[in-house]
C-alpha cells in the first residue's frame, strides 16, 4: 500500500498531537497528497471561511510514492484555503522534507485552530509535540532551520518553516523546506504564520514498508528510471541547463511577457538565460551556475545551485551571500527579471536568495513589483511611497533595495505584500494587475500561446502553469506539437493536462517526469505500490475527480464563471511586435467548449451528472 | 549571402569560432534550404528538435526541405528541452 495509513492531527489551541487512521475509502478515490488532502479540506473546512482565521486548516501531505524508490518520489504538498486568492490552494515542493515525514510514519499532518504563541512541531517517528518557538519568531527561514538543527543536533532532521515575510502578512509567503525548496504559491506560508506555526521539524527512521507488490514495484520504478535516463529532456537537458533553458526559447517564439506584460519579448532575456548562467564571468572566471542538484530520490536533478559574483554591488559587502545557494529557475528568472525589465543576472540571483531566505513566492513577488513599477512610471506611486527608491522598470539597484525592504518589513513592504490585485486596487488602477483569481501569472504570455490562457483562466488556484502545462505541447512539442495560436482542440488539451497533473501531484511524484513519462509509465508504479486498481483509466478518472472537487470547493467559496477570466490587457491589447505581433488571447472561443467537455453547465457549474459519474 | 544562426543549449558546441554566446553570422550559398544548413552543421534530426526561422516554427521533414533561406534570416535551433 505504501500509505502509512496514519495522519497526525495537531490542535493548536489545545496544544495536542493525535494520531488518527487515514481514511482509506477516500484514499481509494483521491490517492494522496493534493487529492486526498483536498478531500480532507473540503470535508472539514467551510469554504467561505477567512483564510487567515482559526477555522481554516493547513495540511501537509505526502503521496503514496513519497519516500519510495520511485524516481522523484520525494514530494509533499501544503493544502489550505489560500489568502491570496480565497480559493483552494495546493503548493507542491521537493527537497527532502516530504520523504522524511513519511519515514517518520505519517501520510499527512492536519493543523487546526490557532496557537496563541509561536510554536514549532517536532516529530521524531511516532512521537510528536508542539514546542515553544518564541525565540525563532522574527527570524528568517534560513536562521530558523539553523536554530532547529543546533537545538536538536541531528543533521538528518528536515525542516519546513516560514520566514519574516509570512509573519509580516505578505499574502504570497511560502513554506520553505530544506532551505531552498518552496511550497511557493498562493500564500500557504501566510496561513502557517496566521496559526503561529514557525516550523515543522521531522526525523524519521522507519523507512517505507507496506509496498503492495514489492517485485512489481521494483520492476515498474526501474522501467520508469530507464525511460527518464534515455529521454533527451529528462536525461540531458534538465540536468545540464535546468528549467532556465526556456528563457531563450520562449523569448524566441514571441511568448515572453515583459514589464508587467506591457510588452512581449525582452531584449535582455539572453543575459539572464541558462546559457548566460553557464558563462565564466570576468571577476573570478567562475560561472553563475555552480552545479545542479536533486530532490530526494530524483534521477533528473534539474535544480540550480548558483553563486553571485562576489564583486557585484548586491553582495560585495555581504560575505554571507557570496557562497553557493539555490539559484534561478525559469519562472523566478522571468518574474524577477523580464517582468521587472531587469537583466542583471547577479542581481536576480541575489534577489532569488532573499526570496528563499525569507520565504516568498518569487513569481508573485516579481509580478507585484512589476505592477508597482508600472504604477511608479505612471506617477501613481512615488518615492514617498517607496522610501526614496526610484522604482522604474529595468533598475537593478532599485529592485535589490526594494527586496531588502520587503524582507525587513515596513510601509511599502506592506503594500507589496498585498499582491498585485489588491495593490493596484488600492491605487485605483485594477487593470494593471496581471493575475487570475488574484494570483499572478507565470512566464508564458497567453496572447501568443492560446491554450495556456485557457489553463490560467480555469486553474483552481489562480493563474498557474503547473495546473496544466500545455506549453509542453504548444511550444515544446511534447508529446506532440500543437499550433500555438490555434484555439481548436485546446479545451481538450487543457483538460487532459489538468487531469493528468492532478493525479501526478497526488502520487508523490514530480511533474517534470511527465516530459518523458506518460500515464502508462506512471500508473504501473502507483498500481504496484498501492492496493486497489490503479490502471491508466482509473488514474485519469481520479485526476478528473480531484479537479472537480477543487472546483466545487471554489464554487462553495463563492467563485463563479466570472472568475474564469484574463486581464483586459491580454484580451484587448495586441502584441506590438515580434513573431506573435497582432495577437490577443481568444479565451471566449475556448471557454464554452471547455465547460462542455468538463460536464459543467454553460455558466461553469459542475452538474449533478458529473458529480455522480465521478463519485463526488 | 549572410544569415544568422543561433544554436542553443547543448548545440552551442557546433558553432564555429567567432560566435557571440550562441549566435553567429555566417556566409551561405544563395538558395540554401533550412535542412541543408542543419546538415552542414552535422546536427541530427533528433537534435534539431525546435527550429525557428525569424521566430516562427518550421516543422521537421518536408517543411524544412522546402524552406529556402534568404539574406538576413535568423535560424534558431534547440535540442529537446523543457522546463516550467
Ligand atoms: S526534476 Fe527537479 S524539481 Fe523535480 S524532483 Fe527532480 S530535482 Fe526536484
Amino acid at each position: 500500500m505504501s500509505w502509512t495509513r496514519k495522519l497526525l492531527r495537531v490542535d493548536l489551541a489545545k496544544g495536542t498531537c493525535t494520531s488518527e487512521p487515514l481514511n482509506m475509502e477516500w484514499a481509494a478515490l483521491y490517492l494522496g497528497q493534493r487529492g486526498l488532502a483536498s478531500k480532507y479540506l473540503s470535508e472539514e473546512v467551510d469554504p467561505t471561511c477567512d483564510p487567515l482565521g482559526a477555522e481554516n486548516k493547513l495540511i501537509m501531505a505526502t503521496g503514496p510514492l513519497t519516500g519510495t524508490m520511485a524516481s522523484t518520489g520525494g514530494r509533499y504538498s501544503v493544502i489550505t484555503k489560500g489568502p491570496l486568492t480565497g480559493a483552494i490552494a495546493c503548493s507542491n515542493s521537493g527537497g527532502f522534507f516530504g520523504a522524511e515525514l513519511k519515514f517518520a510514519g505519517w501520510d499527512m499532518i492536519i493543523f487546526e485552530g490557532k496557537s496563541d504563541k509561536p510554536v514549532y512541531l517536532l516529530i521524531q517517528d511516532d512521537h510528536a509535540e508542539l514546542r515553544d518557538a518564541s525565540h525563532m519568531w522574527g527570524k528568517t527561514a534560513w536562521e530558523t532551520d539553523d536554530i532547529i538543527h543546533a537545538t536538536h543536533q541531528d543533521p538528518q532532521m528536515r525542516v519546513a518553516c516560514i520566514g519574516r515575510t509570512a509573519e509580516n502578512g505578505c499574502l504570497y509567503a511560502a513554506v520553505m523546506n530544506d532551505k531552498h525548496r518552496a511550497a511557493g504559491r498562493s500564500g500557504v506560508g501566510t496561513v502557517m504564520a496566521s496559526k503561529h506555526i514557525k516550523a515543522v521539524a521531522v526525523r524519521g527512521t522507519q523507512g517505507i514498508g507496506n509496498v503492495d507488490d514489492a517485485g512489481a514495484f521494483m520492476q515498474a520504478t526501474n522501467d520508469g528510471k530507464e525511460v527518464l535516463a534515455e529521454n533527451a529532456v529528462t536525461g540531458q537537458g534538465l540536468p545540464a541547463y535546468g528549467t532556465q533553458v526556456l528563457m531563450n526559447v520562449i523569448n524566441g517564439i514571441g511568448g515572453l511577457p515583459a514589464r508587467n506584460m506591457r510588452d512581449v519579448g525582452f531584449e535582455g532575456a539572453e543575459n539572464i538565460s541558462a546559457e548566460a548562467m553557464a558563462e565564466p564571468r570576468k571577476s573570478d572566471g567562475k560561472p553563475n551556475l555552480t552545479t545542479n542538484g536533486a530532490c530526494f530520490g530524483c534521477t533528473i536533478a534539474c535544480g540550480r545551485i548558483s553563486t553571485v559574483d562576489p564583486t557585484h554591488f548586491s553582495v560585495k559587502d555581504k560575505p554571507q551571500y557570496q557562497g553557493a545557494s539555490g539559484g534561478l529557475e525559469y519562472e523566478a528568472a522571468w518574474a524577477l527579471g523580464a517582468d521587472t525589465g531587469v537583466d542583471d543576472l547577479d542581481a536576480l540571483t541575489y534577489v532569488n536568495f532573499l526570496c528563499n531566505e525569507d520565504g516568498m513566492d518569487p513569481i508573485s513577488f516579481g509580478a507585484t513589483v512589476a505592477a508597482a513599477m508600472e504604477l511608479f512610471e505612471d506617477g501613481v506611486i512615488t518615492t514617498e511611497h517607496t522610501g526614496g527608491v526610484e522604482l522604474t522598470f529595468g533598475n537593478a539597484e532599485a529592485f535589490v533595495a526594494i527586496t531588502e525592504q520587503m524582507c525587513q518589513g515596513g510601509a511599502f513592504a506592506d503594500d507589496l505584500g498585498l499582491g498585485s490585485k489588491r495593490l493596484t486596487e488600492k491605487y485605483g488602477k485594477p487593470d494593471l494587475s496581471m493575475s487570475v483569481k488574484g494570483q499572478e501569472f507565470p512566464a508564458y504570455d497567453p496572447r501568443g500561446i492560446q491554450g495556456i490562457g485557457l489553463n490560467y483562466a480555469t486553474s483552481n488556484r489562480g493563474a498557474c502553469h503547473l495546473r496544466g502545462y500545455t506549453i509542453a505541447s504548444e511550444v515544446l512539442g511534447i508529446p506532440v506539437k500543437t499550433e500555438m495560436n490555434d484555439t481548436d482542440g485546446k479545451p481538450e488539451l487543457v483538460k487532459a493536462f489538468q487531469d493528468a497533473t492532478a493525479l501526478v501531484d497526488s502520487a508523490g511524484l514530480c511533474i517534470f517526469t511527465t516530459f518523458a513519462w506518460g500515464m502508462d509509465n506512471i500508473a504501473p508504479q502507483i498500481d504496484a505500490a498501492c492496493e486497489g486498481d490503479w490502471s491508466v483509466e482509473n488514474c485519469l478518472e481520479a485526476g478528473e475527480r480531484i479537479w472537480n472537487m477543487e472546483r466545487l470547493f471554489n464554487e462553495a467559496a463563492g467563485f463563479t464563471a466570472d472568475d474564469d477570466k484574463l486581464p483586459k490587457r491580454l484580451l484587448k491589447e495586441a502584441i506590438k511586435d515580434g513573431p506573435t505581433k497582432g495577437q490577443v488571447n481568444r479565451l471566449g472561443e475556448m471557454l464554452p467548449k471547455y465547460y462542455e467537455i468538463r460536464g459543467w453547465t454553460p455558466d461553469g457549474k459542475v452538474t449533478d451528472e458529473t458529480r455522480q459519474r465521478l463519485s463526488l | 549571402m549572410n544569415v544568422n544562426i543561433e544554436l542553443y543549449a547543448s548545440l552551442m558546441k557546433y558553432l564555429p569560432p567567432g560566435k557571440h554566446r550562441f549566435r553567429r553570422e555566417i556566409r551561405v550559398d544563395d538558395g540554401i534550404t533550412l535542412n541543408q544548413l542543419i546538415r552542414q552543421y552535422h546536427i541530427s534530426d533528433a537534435e534539431a528538435h525546435l527550429v525557428l526561422v525569424n521566430g516562427h516554427f518550421v516543422n521537421c521533414g518536408e517543411p524544412r526541405d522546402q524552406r529556402v533561406l534568404v539574406e538576413g534570416d535568423t535560424v534558431s535551433i534547440w535540442p529537446p528541452v523543457a522546463g516550467g
